[in-house]
C-alpha cells in the first residue's frame, strides 16, 4: 500500500548484491527472496561452497580467504554489483557496514547503499565527534576523554584524571576489538600500545578514547529505523548485558525490569541521537545503565542493522531487513511510534565455536554434525552454516543465532532453555552448554543482568576443581550417558547387520547374538574427559550383555551396581527410542572419525556427552612407529608452551636463550582478528623458540619452552 | 441336477502362496498328566545342565583367571569375541569335553573350539585355556583339537589357532602322544589342510612349548604378542640342563627373536589386542575367490524367514525324559523349522520315522525324526528319503529318539535287517551336510540309521535328557542275568533271587551312568549338550557352515534287495 504513495521517488530495487557472508547474508537474502527481489551473493575462496552463496540467485568470487583482501575489498564488491547489474548492496553488519567511504562509493557508482547516509556514519564511526554532537543534542554521556592528542603522556594523565578503572576505546570498529580494562595506572602503557596496535590491523585508524569504566553497567541498546523523509521511530530496546570478551552472548528484549517511563526517555534519546545525525535506515544507540546510580549515558551508535535485530523482530513483529529495503526504496517508514507493538519478550543466544574453558578462545574445526532444533513461529535459527562444514579462522566463529520468542520473559526462558538442550553440533567445541548453565542461572531468571554477570558468577557458571559433589554427579551422568551410546551403537550395528550381513551370512548375525548356553557380551572402551579433574581423560569399559528378549544389559566395570537394561529402537540415522529402569527417550547419537578416533555425542533430555574411543590399531609391527606415536601422546614436558588457538604470530618479543620473568609477554598471536598474549609460564630461560613473525601457528603446536635458570 | 457339476463347497485354490497348508498342528497336551510329570523332570534336567555350564563357563578358577588376567591376558572366550564380527553369532563345540572324565576337574577340555565369522568368513577357531592345567593337552583336549580340525576340513573353514599353552600333559604322555589321532595328528591335519587350500593362521599369546611350537611353526601366518608370546622346542631349564646354555625365555623364543631373526613368526604385536586385530585383517586378506560364497548348488536361501509359529522354549518341557512314553516328533520339528512350515514325505507309509522338507533360518533341509521303533517300512522310507536329499544336495537332519528296529521273528522273518542294512548304506554314502540331533534315545541299530557318530555326521549334539547305549540298562542287565543264571546252573548253583537283583542293579547303575549325555559329551561322543530352545538357532548356524562344503556326488554301494 505504501508503494504508491512514494512512487516519484527512485527506482525500486530488483537485485540486491548482500555484501556479507554467513547467517546474516542468508537473513538478508531470505527477506530479499519474499519480496520478490534477485540476490547477489560474494564469496571468498574459503567459502566457496557456503550456504550464503548457494543461496543467492548469481554469486561472485571477490577474492581470497583474508577478509582485507575479498569482503573488505570496496573495489571488487562494487565491480560485482556492477557485472550483475545489482542496483543495490546491503553490507549487513561488520565488515563494510561502517565504512562511510565505502557507503560513498556506492553512491558514487550510482547504486543504493542500504543503509545510513555516509555522512551519519562518518560522524558516529569516530566515536570522539559522535560524543561532541550528542552533548551537543544533549543526550547523556559517560565521563572520558575524547580528544584528537593521542600523545600517550597526554592520554596518561587524562586517564589520571578521569580515575580508574578505566576503559581504553579505539575510536573505530566495534565488537569489543582493541579494548582494555585498565585497573591502575601501571598498566595502563603496555594496554594503551596493545589496543593501538589491535586497532590499527582491525579497522585501518589507530585512535584511541579513554571513558570512565563503571563497575556495574547494564548495556542496554534502542533499534531506532530513520525514513529519508525525516521520520524517526525507536523500536523498542534490547537488553544486551551478558557478555563475554566484551562481546555479547545473550541478548534480549525488551530489557527486563524497566519501567515504561525510562522505556519512554531512553527511546526519545534515541531518536534525538539520530536525528542529530540526519540519520534514516537502521541504527542502534547503545546506552550504558549504571546500575547502581540509575543513570544511562550514550555510549555510541551502530549505524547498521545488528547481530541481535531478530530479538526487537520477534516483539515488534516486523521484518528489519524489509523496512531497510523499503527505506533505501525511499518509501516513508511503515509504522509511526505510536502504532509499534509491544508484545512478549525474546531471547538471542549466541552459537559460537569456542573453547569455554581457554577464556571463550575462538575454536576452528569441522561442523561434522549439525542439527539446530527445528524453527517454528517462536524459535528461529538464524544460521550460515551447513553440516560437513568449516569454522575457518579467516572469520567471526559464530555458528548460529536461536532466537526464542514467548508471551512474557519466564515463557521466553523456559523455549531457550528447552531450543539449546536440543541444539545438536558436534566436530568442534562450542560455548552451547555454557549458555545452557547461564540461562539456567537463578540471577538470569530473575533478571539481575549486568555486563559483568559471567565474572560475578563464575563459580556456578564454570566448573572449579573443589566441588566434589557437582563431580560425582558429572561423572554419573557421564557414565550413564556412556550406557546409552554403547546400547545405541549396538542397535545401530544390529539395524546394519541385518540389512547387508556380512559375507551374506545372515544366519550368523541374528539379533541376540548365538552363544552356547550363556549370553554374547561385548566391550566398549569410552574416553571422558573430565572437566572436574583437569580435563584428564577418564577411561569407562562397558560391558554389553545381549539379553535373550534383545534388550542391552550394560555394566560399567568398576562400579557394578549401576547397570542399565535398555531396549532400543533404532527411529533411523541419529535418532533413538531408549527404555531404561522404566523410562523410554529420545536419544540421538551423532559419531564421527578424525585421526585414529571414533568420536561419539550423545544428546538425551538437557545431557549433552561426548566420548572418544581409539579405532584400528596400527598394524606396523615396527617399534619405532609406535614409540613416535607414545611420544606425541605424551604431556609435554614442564615449561613448554603451546598455541592456544590457531592464529597468526604478530609479534615476537624475546629471543632464544633469554632470561625471562614469570608473566613476561614473550608472543603475541592474532587470530580472528583478536591480539593474544602468549606469556613465560615461569621464569627462566627460553629455549627452542621457533617461530617468526608473520608464521601461520596451529592450535596446540609447541611454541617455545622456558626452563628454569 | 448332475452331481458331476457340483462346485465344491470351500474355495481349494492350492496356488495360493499365502496360506501355507503344510503347517504342523500343536499336538500337545498341556493339560494331561504326561506333560505335567515330564516337564518337571525336564525342569530338574534344565537346572542341573545349567550347574555343569556355570561351572566350566568360569574356565580354571578365579585365582587362575586373576593371574592371567594379571599378564595382560584375555581369557578364550573373550579373545574369540574380539577376533569375531561384532554382534555375531559363535557356535561353541563340545563346552563340557572332560566333565567328570579326571580326577581333577578340566573345564571344557582345557582349549574351547567353535564356529564363528570373521570379516563375514567362517572360521573355525581353537583356543588354548591357559588357566586350566596351563593349556596343557590331555588326552580329551588332544580330542577336542582334532574334531574342530575335522569338521574344519569338511567344511573348509580357515583355522584361527589361538595358542596359550603348556604342550602335552606330562603324566598323560602315553594317553596323549603315541597313536594315530594323538598330537602329531594336529601338524598333520595342519599339513593337509594347508595344502587342500584351508587357510591355516596361528596367534601366538602365551607359550608354545616343545611339540606346541609347531601349531605356529606349520601355519600358514602366524602372529607373536611381545613380551607374552614364546615359542621355544625346549624352555630355559631344558637348555640349561641339555648344553648349559643360561637363556631368558624372552631372548630364546620372544616375538622379537621369532619376527625378526628366526622368522618362526611374520607378525610382531604389541599387545594382545593388537595380535587379535592382526588376527582379523589376516582373514580379512584371505584370498578364496573361487571358494567363497560358493552355496554348494544349494536352493537360494532366504534371508527374511517366518519364525516357528510355536514357542521354542517349550522344547524345554516337552523333550521326552520317559523312553517308554509315546511322543511325537513333529512337536518338535514344529519348534525347529520356518513357520512351523513341514511338507512331510510319505506320511502315511512307515510311520515311526517322520520324513519331510522344510527350511530352517531359510535353508532347505530334508529332515528325518523317529516316532517309534523302525520298522521294515520305515526304514525303506529312511532309505528313500535319504536318496532323494541326496540327489538334490538338500543338508539331512536327524532328530534321534530310538529304541531300535523291530524284533521278534516276524520282523526278522521280513527281513527287518535287510531294510535296515538299506538305510545304513544310505546314510553311510549320503555326501550332503548331516546334522544329528539326539532329542531322547539312541540305541542299537536305530543309532546307525539314524546317523550316529560313526557316521560321521558334520555335527551331532545331544539334548540333556538324551541316552545313550548298546541297548537299555534294564535289557542288557535282563540278557546277562540269563547269561549268568544258566553258566551258574551248568556249575549247580542256584542265584538266589536278591543276588540275581543286585546284579541286574548294578549293571542297570553302570549302564544309566554311561548312557547319559554327560558321560557321552565328556568323552566326545559329540560336539556338546544343547538346550533344547536352542535346537533350531544351532541348526541354523550347523546348515550355513557347512554350505563351503564342494559339492560331492552320492554313489551308493550294493542294496540288498
Amino acid at each position: 500500500a505504501t508503494d504508491s504513495v512514494n512512487n516519484n521517488s527512485n527506482r525500486k530495487i530488483e537485485k540486491l548484491l548482500i555484501a556479507n557472508r554467513g547467517e546474516i547474508a542468508c537473513r538478508i537474502m531470505r527477506t530479499a527472496k519474499r519480496l520478490g527481489i534477485q540476490t547477489v551473493a560474494v564469496y571468498s575462496d574459503a567459502d566457496r561452497y557456503s550456504l550464503h552463496v548457494k543461496s543467492a540467485d548469481e554469486a561472485v568470487r571477490i577474492g581470497p580467504a583474508p577478509a582485507r583482501s575479498s569482503y573488505l575489498s570496496a573495489s571488487s564488491i562494487i565491480e560485482a554489483a556492477v557485472r550483475t547489474g545489482a542496483q543495490a548492496i546491503h553490507p549487513g553488519y561488520g565488515f563494510l557496514s561502517e565504512n562511510a567511504d565505502f557507503a560513498q562509493l556506492c553512491e558514487n557508482e550510482g547504486l543504493t547503499f542500504v543503509g545510513p547516509p555516509a555522512s551519519a556514519i562518518r560522524e558516529m564511526g569516530d566515536k570522539s565527534a559522535s560524543k561532541r554532537i550528542m552533548g551537543a543534542a544533549g543526550v547523556p554521556l559517560v565521563p572520558g576523554y575524547h580528544g584528537h592528542e593521542q600523545d600517550i603522556d597526554v592520554m596518561k594523565s587524562e586517564a589520571d584524571k578521569i580515575g580508574y578503572p578505566i576503559l581504553i576505546k579505539p575510536t573505530h570498529g566495534g565488537g569489543g576489538k582493541g579494548m582494555r580494562i585498565v585497573q591502575s595506572p601501571k598498566e595502563f602503557v603496555d594496554a594503551f600500545l596493545g589496543a593501538q596496535r589491535e586497532a590499527a590491523a582491525s579497522f585501518g585508524v589507530n585512535t584511541i578514547l579513554l571513558e570512565k569504566y563503571i563497575t556495574r553497567p547494564r548495556h542496554i541498546e534502542v533499534q531506532v529505523f530513520g525514513d529519508k523523509q525525516g521520520n524517526v521511530v525507536y523500536l523498542y530496546e534490547r537488553d544486551c548485558s551478558v557478555q563475554r570478551r566484551h562481546q555479547k552472548i545473550i541478548e534480549e528484549a525488551p530489557a527486563p525490569d524497566i519501567i515504561s517511563d525510562f522505556r519512554t526517555r531512553l527511546g526519545q534519546a534515541a531518536v534525538s541521537a539520530a536525528q542529530a545525525v540526519g540519520y534514516h535506515n537502521a541504527g542502534t544507540v547503545e546506552f550504558i545503565v549504571d546500575t547502581l546510580s540509575g543513570e544511562f549515558y550514550f555510549m555510541e551508535m551502530n549505524t547498521r542493522l545488528q547481530v541481535e535485530h531478530p530479538v526487537t523482530e520477534m516483539i515488534v513483529g516486523q521484518d528489519l531487513v524489509e523496512w531497510q529495503i523499503r527505506v533505501a526504496n525511499g518509501e516513508s517508514l511503515p509504522l509511526d511510534q505510536a502504532h509499534i507493538p509491544l508484545s512478549g519478550h525474546a531471547f538471542e543466544a549466541r552459537i559460537y565455536a569456542e573453547n569455554v574453558p581457554r577464556g571463550f578462545l575462538p575454536a576452528t574445526g569441522v561442523l561434522q554434525y549439525y542439527h539446530p532444533i527445528p524453527a517454528s513461529a517462536s524459535v528461529r535459527v538464524e544460521t550460515g552454516v551447513e553440516e560437513g562444514d568449516t569454522v575457518s579462522m579467516h572469520y567471526d566463529p559464530m555458528i548460529a543465532k536461536l532466537v526464542v520468542w514467548g508471551e512474557n520473559r519466564a515463557a521466553a526462558l523456559v523455549k531457550l532453555k528447552n531450543s539449546l538442550s536440543k541444539f545438536q553440533v558436534a566436530g568442534l567445541p562450542t560455548n552451547i552448554e555454557f549458555l545452557y548453565k547461564l540461562a539456567n542461572h537463578r540471577a538470569f531468571a530473575n533478571g539481575e543482568l549486568e555486563t559483568h554477570f559471567i565474572d560475578q558468577f563464575k563459580d556456578d557458571l564454570f566448573v572449579t576443581q573443589k566441588d566434589s559433589a557437582s563431580a560425582e554427579a558429572a561423572y554419573e551422568a557421564a557414565k550413564h550417558s556412556a550406557a546409552l551410546v554403547a546400547a545405541c551403537i549396538c542397535e545401530k550395528e544390529r539395524a546394519l547387520l541385518k540389512k547387508s550381513p556380512p559375507g551374506g551370512l545372515s544366519v550368523w548375525y541374528t539379533h541376540p547374538p548365538f552363544r552356547l548356553n550363556h549370553q554374547a557380551t561385548r566391550t566398549i572402551e569410552l574416553e571422558w574427559e573430565n572437566e572436574y579433574h583437569d580435563n584428564k581423560s577418564e577411561h569407562l569399559t562397558l560391558s554389553i550383555t545381549h539379553l535373550p528378549n534383545g534388550n542391552y544389559l550394560i555394566k560399567i566395570e568398576e562400579n557394578s551396581f549401576s547397570n542399565l537394561e535398555a531396549s532400543v529402537t533404532h527411529l533411523g540415522d541419529h535418532d533413538f527410542r531408549v527404555e531404561a529402569d522404566g523410562i523410554s527417550k529420545n536419544v540421538n547419537l551423532a559419531s564421527y572419525l578424525t585421526d585414529q578416533t571414533e568420536h561419539f555425542h550423545i544428546w538425551h533430555g538437557s545431557d549433552h556427552h561426548h566420548f572418544k574411543q581409539k579405532v584400528g590399531l596400527d598394524l606396523l609391527d615396527n617399534l619405532e612407529t609406535h614409540q613416535t606415536r607414545n611420544r606425541e601422546s605424551a604431556s609435554h614436558p614442564p615449561g613448554t608452551v603451546v598455541a592456544p588457538m590457531s592464529g597468526l604470530v604478530v609479534k615476537v618479543l624475546v629471543k632464544d636463550g633469554k632470561k625471562v620473568e614469570e608473566g613476561q609477554p614473550m608472543l603475541v598471536m592474532e587470530a580472528m582478528k583478536m591480539e593474544h598474549v602468549i606469556k613465560a609460564p615461569t621464569s627462566g630461560i627460553v629455549s627452542g623458540l621457533q617461530v617468526t613473525l608473520g608464521q601461520q601457528v596451529s592450535d596446540n603446536s609447541v611454541l617455545f619452552s622456558v626452563k628454569a635458570a | 441336477i448332475n452331481s458331476a457339476f457340483m462346485m465344491p463347497s470351500i474355495n481349494r485354490d492350492f496356488s495360493s502362496q499365502s496360506q501355507p497348508h503344510n503347517v504342523l498342528a500343536d499336538t500337545i497336551d498341556r493339560s494331561s498328566d504326561s506333560f505335567i510329570q515330564n516337564s518337571s523332570k525336564m525342569e530338574s534336567i534344565m537346572d542341573q545342565f545349567h550347574s555343569h555350564i556355570r561351572q566350566v563357563t568360569g574356565g580354571g578358577g578365579e585365582e587362575a583367571v586373576k593371574r592371567h588376567k594379571s599378564r595382560n591376558k584375555l581369557l578364550p572366550r573373550e579373545r574369540i569375541d574380539r577376533l569375531l564380527d561384532s554382534s555375531s553369532s559363535f557356535l561353541e563345540l563340545s563346552q563340557l569335553a572332560g566333565h567328570e572324565l579326571y580326577e581333577e576337574s578340566l573345564p571344557s577340555g582345557g582349549i574351547i573350539t567353535g564356529i564363528g565369522p570373521v570379516h563375514g568368513k567362517l572360521c573355525m577357531f581353537m583356543a588354548n585355556d591357559a588357566t586350566v592345567k596351563g593349556g596343557t593337552y590331555y588326552p580329551v583336549t588332544v580330542k577336542k583339537h582334532i574334531r574342530a580340525q575335522e569338521i574344519a576340513a569338511k567344511c573348509r573353514l580357515p583355522c584361527l589357532y589361538l595358542v596359550d599353552s603348556g604342550g602335552a600333559f606330562l603324566p598323560k604322555q602315553a594317553d596323549v602322544f603315541p597313536d594315530k589321532e594323538h598330537f602329531g595328528r594336529i601338524f598333520y591335519n595342519e599339513a593337509l589342510m594347508s595344502s587342500e587350500g584351508v587357510p591355516q593362521i596361528a596367534l601366538v599369546l602365551g607359550s608354545c612349548t616343545a611339540g606346541g611350537a609347531y601349531i605356529p611353526a606349520m601355519a600358514d601366518e602366524s602372529v607373536m604378542v611381545k613380551g607374552n608370546g614364546t615359542i621355544f622346542l625346549a624352555g630355559p631349564p631344558l637348555v640349561k640342563a641339555a648344553t648349559g646354555e643360561e637363556v631368558s625365555s624372552e631372548d630364546l623364543g620372544g616375538a622379537d627373536v621369532h619376527c625378526k631373526v628366526s622368522g618362526v613368526s611374520d607378525y610382531l604385536a604389541q599387545d594382545e589386542l593388537h595380535a587379535l586385530s592382526i588376527g582379523r585383517n589376516i582373514v580379512k586378506n584371505l584370498h578364496t575367490a573361487g571358494n567363497e560364497g560358493m552355496v554348494n548348488g544349494f536352493q537360494g536361501i532366504i534371508s527374511d524367514y517366518k519364525e516357528p509359529i510355536y514357542d521354542v522354549n517349550e522344547l524345554r518341557l516337552i523333550a521326552p525324559t520317559d523312553l517308554k512314553q509315546s511322543f511325537d516328533i513333529r512337536s518338535v520339528i514344529a519348534r525347529i523349522v520356518d513357520g512351523s512350515e513341514f511338507d512331510e514325505f510319505k506320511q502315511l507309509y512307515g510311520t515311526t520315522l517322520v520324513t519331510g522338507f522344510a527350511r530352517i533360518l531359510g535353508q532347505p533341509v530334508g529332515i528325518l525324526g523317529n516316532n517309534g521303533v523302525l520298522f521294515n517300512e520305515s526304514a525303506l522310507k529312511g532309505t528313500h528319503f535319504i536318496e532323494l536329499c541326496s540327489q538334490r544336495n538338500i543338508p539331512l537332519v536327524f532328530l534321534q529318539n530310538i529304541t531300535g528296529f523291530m524284533v521278534g521273528s516276524k520282523s526278522e522273518a521280513n527281513g527287518i535287517a535287510k531294510a535296515g542294512a538299506k538305510m545304513v548304506m544310505a546314510v553311510s554314502c549320503a555326501k550332503v551336510p548331516k546334522i544329528t540331533i539326539v532329542v531322547g534315545g539312541s540305541f542299537g541299530a536305530g543309532n546307525y540309521a539314524m546317523c550316529g557318530r560313526a557316521y560321521s555326521p558334520d555335527f551331532m549334539f545331544f539334548w540333556p535328557n538324551a541316552k545313550i547305549g548298546v541297548m537299555g540298562g534294564p535289557q542288557a542287565a535282563g540278557v546277562m542275568s540269563q547269561i549268568e543264571k544258566s553258566k551258574m546252573k551248568k556249575e549247580g548253583f542256584q542265584w538266589s533271587k536278591e543276588e540275581e537283583e543286585k546284579y541286574k542293579g548294578k549293571f542297570i547303575e553302570a549302564y544309566d551312568r554311561e548312557s547319559s549325555a554327560y558321560y557321552s559329551t565328556a568323552r566326545l561322543w559329540d560336539d556338546g549338550i544343547i538346550d533344547p530352545a536352542d535346537t533350531r538357532k544351532i541348526l541354523g548356524l550347523c546348515i550355513s557352515a557347512t554350505r563351503n562344503r564342494p559339492k560331492q556326488t552320492t554313489k551308493f554301494g550294493v542294496f540288498r534287495m
